[in-house]
C-alpha cells in the first residue's frame, strides 16, 4: 500500500504537483497517464524519495519515505537510464543489483532465463558495455534489473518508450504476469493509452500535477481517454 | 541553390543566429560562419556562466604558465651562453630542438584530440564535405598547443636579435620553427590513430637518449646540424614546409574519407576487457562497491588516467630531495610526504561521490546503505595510501629521516586525511562524465576542490612545523602519526557523522548530478 498524503512540490511559484490523497492498494497494477509537464516523474521521484515533496509525505507500506530507508529492500525500479551504470556489462550489472537485493548468481541466472525470450539474444553475452547499447536494449536491462530480488513495488517511469513493437508487446505480457500471480504492486507511466489500459487495472490521469481522472479500468476506458486527451 | 539558402536559414532560425550572419555560398563565407559558430559555442556554454570564479582562476593560471613561458624563452640564450660558453647558444637549442618536438608530442598525444565530434550537426547541412574536413583540421592549427612553444621561441628571437643575429636569417629560422610545430600537431593526430605508433616511437625515443647517455651515438649533435641549417641557409624552410603540408594532406585525405556517422564521427563500442574480482569478496559486505569502484577506475579514461598520474607523482618527491635547498628535516620534506603518499586520496577522494554522478539516483533509491558505499570508498582510498607509501620506501636512500616522514604522513592520510576529504566530498553537487579524459578536464571541480588543498597538505605541514620548532623533528612526527591513530579509532565515528551528513545533501546531489555541462 502507498499512500500520498497532502503532497505538493512547488518550484517556485509553480505548483508542479499537487495531490491530497492518493491510495494505492498492495498488488494494484497502476497507470499515471499525462501529457509532458504533468507531473508524473515527479510523483514517482518523490516515491523514490529522489525529489523532497514542498508538502506531506509518502507512505510506502507504512514506512515515510523521506525519513526512513526502510522502503529500499521492497521497491525496485527504473526511471531512466541515469539507472544504469554505462561502465559494466549487463551481466555485471545484474549481478550487482543483484548483490545489493541478496540475491547471489545463480538466483539472478535463474531469474535471467525467463526473460530470455525478452532480450531477444541482445543483451546477454554481447561483450559490450550497457553505455554501447541502443536505448531500447538499455530499457531492457534495466526493466529486468527491477525485476531483481522479488520486489514488493516495482516502479517503471515510460517503459514502453523506445521499444520496439514486439518488445513492447512481450513487456505487456511480463507486467501482466507480475501482478496476476503476485501482490507485487507495478506503478507505471506512460504516453500510450493503448498500453496501459491493457496493462493497468487502476488508470489516474494527471493534469499539471492535479488528479483529473481516476479509473478502474474497464473496455470503456480507453475511448474514455482518448476523448479526454483530444480536447 | 535557393532551396541550400532556405535550409541553412531554418538552420539559423533554429539555433537563433540572425540572417545577416547568412553565408555567402564561397569557401571563405562557410568558414567565416564556422568561426561564428565556435564563438557561440563557447560564449553560450552553460559551463561559462557557472563556474566563472574557476574560469577566472584558469584565466589567471593561463597567464601565469604564458609569462613563465615568455620568461623561459627570453632567459633561454643567457642561461645556454652560460652553460655552455664556447658554444653558440642557437646552435645549442638546435640541439635541443627535437626533444622540444618530441615532449610537444607527447604531451599533445595525451591531451590534443580532433574535434570531430562537433561537426556532427553540421554533415546534413548542404555543406562540402571537402569544407568540413578543412575546417576541422584548420581550427585545430588553431589549437592552443601550437602557441606553447611560440611563447619560448618568439621571445628568444627577440633576444637572438638585440644580440646582433641577422634579422632575415632569423625571421627564416623562426618560420622554419613555425612549420615544424604546426607538422608536429598534424603527425600527432596520425599518430592518434595508432597505439603502436606510439609505442614505436617512445621505444626510438628511450633507445636514443640512452645512446646519446653512455656516449655510444652523438645523435644529439648531428640533429642540432641539421636544426642549425635551417638558421644557416633561410631558403631551407622549404623542408619543414613540405613536411607540414605533406603530414596536412595525409590527414585530409585520411578524415575526408571518414566524415560519416558510421566511421570516424560514430563513437567506437569498445570490447569488454573482462576481469575476475571475486577475490574481493574477503572484504565482506563492501566487495560490491569495491568491484564497481575498481570496473570504474579502470573502464574509464579519467580514473584510469588518473591512477597513473598518481602513480607517476611517486617520482615528485626526488624534486625536493635532489634540490638540496631543504634539510632532510624540514618541514617541506613532511609536505613531500604527504603528497606522494596521498596523491591518489586527493585526486580520487575530492570528487567523491560524483564520481558516481552518472547514477546517482539509482544508488539512492537502490537498497544500498550509504554507510556501506562511504566505507567501500574509504577501503581503496586506504590501498592507495599502503602502495604509495610502499614505492616511497626507495627514498630511504636519502637517510632514515625520509623514510619516517613518509611514514608518518601515511598513517596521518590514512587516519586524518580520508574523513576529512570524505567530508569534503558532501559538498560535491557537480557531475563528471567518466569517459572523458583526465587532462585539462575542470569537470566536477568547484571551490570545494581548491578549499580542501589547506587541511589537506598544509595542516600537516603546520602541525609538524610547530612541534618540530618547539621540541624536536622526532616529535613532530610523532605528533603526525598519533593524530593519524586517532583518526583511525575514531573512523567509525566519523564515518557516521559523514555519513548524516550525506544523507541531508542527497537531494541537491541528485538535482546537481542530473546537470549536463556543469
Amino acid at each position: 500500500m502507498i499512500i500520498a498524503q497532502n503532497l505538493t512540490k512547488k518550484y517556485g511559484n509553480q505548483i508542479v504537483l499537487n495531490l491530497e490523497r492518493l491510495e494505492i492498494p498492495k498488488g494494484q497494477s497502476f497507470g499515471l497517464v499525462g501529457n509532458n509537464g504533468a507531473g508524473k516523474t515527479t510523483f514517482f521521484s518523490i516515491i523514490l524519495d529522489l525529489i523532497r515533496p514542498t508538502t506531506g509525505h509518502i507512505l510506502n507500506h507504512d514506512v515515510r519515505v523521506d525519513t526512513s530507508e526502510a522502503w529500499k529492500p521492497f521497491t525496485a525500479s527504473f526511471i531512466d537510464e541515469t539507472f544504469l551504470i554505462g561502465y559494466l556489462t549487463p551481466e555485471e550489472y545484474f549481478y550487482f543489483i543483484g548483490e545489493l537485493r541478496n540475491r547471489n548468481k545463480a538466483d539472478v541466472d535463474a531469474l535471467l532465463s525467463k526473460f530470455n525470450n525478452f532480450f531477444n539474444g541482445e543483451i546477454l553475452e554481447q561483450k559490450k558495455y550497457l553505455r554501447d547499447l541502443s536505448k531500447g536494449n538499455q530499457k531492457k536491462a534495466g526493466i529486468v534489473a527491477s525485476f531483481i530480488g522479488n520486489p514488493e513495488v516495482v516502479i517503471l517511469d515510460e517503459p514502453f518508450a523506445n521499444l520496439d513493437p514486439t518488445t513492447q508487446i512481450r513487456l505487456k505480457g511480463i507486467i501482466k504476469d507480475l501482478t496476476d500471480h503476485s501482490e507485487t504492486t507495478v506503478l507505471i507511466s506512460s504516453h500510450d493509452l493503448i498500453h496501459i489500459t491493457e496493462v493497468c487495472e487502476r488508470i489516474v490521469v494527471l493534469d499539471k500535477g492535479e488528479i483529473v481522472k481516476d479509473i478502474q479500468t474497464s473496455a470503456e476506458t480507453l475511448r474514455e481517454l482518448e476523448r479526454f486527451f483530444a480536447t | 541553390m535557393d532551396r541550400n539558402v532556405k535550409k541553412i536559414t531554418a538552420y539559423c532560425n533554429k539555433y537563433g543566429l540572425s540572417r545577416t550572419n547568412l553565408p555567402k555560398r564561397t569557401p571563405t563565407g562557410m568558414f567565416n560562419y564556422f568561426i561564428k559558430l565556435q564563438w557561440k559555442s563557447f560564449f553560450r556554454s552553460a559551463s561559462l556562466v557557472k563556474g566563472l570564479a574557476l574560469k577566472i582562476l584558469m584565466l589567471f593560471f593561463g597567464i601565469y604558465m604564458m609569462v613563465s613561458l615568455v620568461l623561459a624563452g627570453s632567459g633561454l640564450f643567457f642561461l645556454l651562453q652560460k652553460v655552455f660558453p664556447d658554444a653558440d647558444p642557437l646552435r645549442k637549442l638546435s640541439e635541443l630542438m627535437p626533444y622540444w618536438l618530441l615532449a610537444e608530442l607527447f604531451i599533445r598525444y595525451f591531451m590534443q584530440k580532433l574535434p570531430v565530434m562537433e561537426v556532427k550537426p553540421l554533415l546534413v547541412l548542404p555543406i562540402k564535405k571537402s569544407t568540413i574536413t578543412h575546417y576541422i583540421l584548420g581550427r585545430s592549427g588553431m589549437s592552443f598547443y601550437n602557441f606553447m612553444g611560440l611563447f619560448i621561441f618568439v621571445p628568444f628571437s627577440m633576444v637572438l636579435l638585440t644580440q646582433g643575429y641577422p634579422a632575415i636569417k632569423v625571421g627564416f629560422w623562426l618560420l622554419s620553427v613555425v612549420f615544424l610545430i604546426l607538422m608536429v600537431n598534424y603527425i600527432n593526430f596520425i599518430i592518434n590513430k595508432s597505439d603502436r605508433v606510439f609505442i614505436i616511437l617512445t621505444v626510438l625515443l628511450i633507445a636514443l637518449f640512452v645512446l646519446e647517455y653512455f656516449g655510444i651515438l652523438h645523435t644529439t649533435g648531428h640533429i642540432g646540424t641539421i636544426f642549425y641549417a635551417f638558421y644557416e641557409y633561410q631558403l631551407l624552410f622549404i623542408i619543414p614546409l613540405f613536411l607540414f603540408v605533406v603530414a596536412y594532406i595525409i590527414n585530409y585525405r585520411f578524415l575526408r574519407g571518414r566524415i560519416f556517422l558510421d566511421a570516424s564521427l560514430g563513437e567506437k563500442a569498445k570490447e569488454v576487457i573482462a576481469s575476475d574480482l571475486t577475490w574481493t569478496k574477503h572484504f565482506g559486505s563492501i566487495a560490491p562497491f569495491l568491484q564497481l569502484d575498481l570496473r570504474m577506475i579502470w573502464r574509464n579514461k579519467r580514473t584510469k588516467t588518473q591512477v597513473f598520474i598518481s602513480l607517476a607523482m611517486i617520482l615528485y618527491g626526488l624534486v625536493f630531495y635532489t634540490m638540496g635547498d631543504f634539510a632532510l628535516t624540514s618541514s617541506m620534506m613532511v609536505f613531500a610526504g604527504v603528497f606522494i603518499t596521498g596523491i591518489f586520496l586527493a585526486n580520487f577522494g575530492q570528487f567523491v561521490p560524483a564520481w558516481d554522478s552518472a547514477y546517482y539516483s539509482m544508488l539512492m533509491s537502490q537498497n544500498i546503505p550509504l554507510r556501506k558505499y562511504l566505507e567501500s570508498k574509504a577501503r581503496l582510498i586506504s590501498f592507495s595510501i599502503v602502495i604509495m607509501f610502499l614505492l616511497s620506501i626507495p627514498y630511504v636512500y636519502f637517510g632514515w629521516q625520509a623514510l619516517a616522514i613518509n611514514l608518518s604522513a601515511a598513517i596521518y592520510n590514512l587516519g586524518v586525511n580520508i574523513p576529512v576529504i570524505l567530508l569534503f566530498g558532501s559538498l560535491n553537487k557537480k557531475r563528471i562524465d567518466l569517459d572523458k579524459s583526465a587532462f585539462s578536464n575542470m569537470q566536477g571541480t568547484g571551490a570545494a576542490q581548491f578549499l580542501v588543498i589547506v587541511p589537506l597538505l598544509g595542516l600537516p605541514v603546520l602541525i609538524f612545523g610547530l612541534f618540530k620548532f618547539l621540541v624536536s623533528f622526532e616529535v613532530g612526527l610523532t605528533v603526525m602519526a598519533v593524530l593519524g591513530l586517532l583518526g583511525f579509532v575514531l573512523r567509525n565515528k566519523l564515518l557516521d557523522i559523514i555519513t548524516e551528513l550525506y544523507r541531508k545533501k542527497k537531494y541537491g546531489m541528485i538535482a546537481g548530478f542530473k546537470e549536463k555541462n556543469s
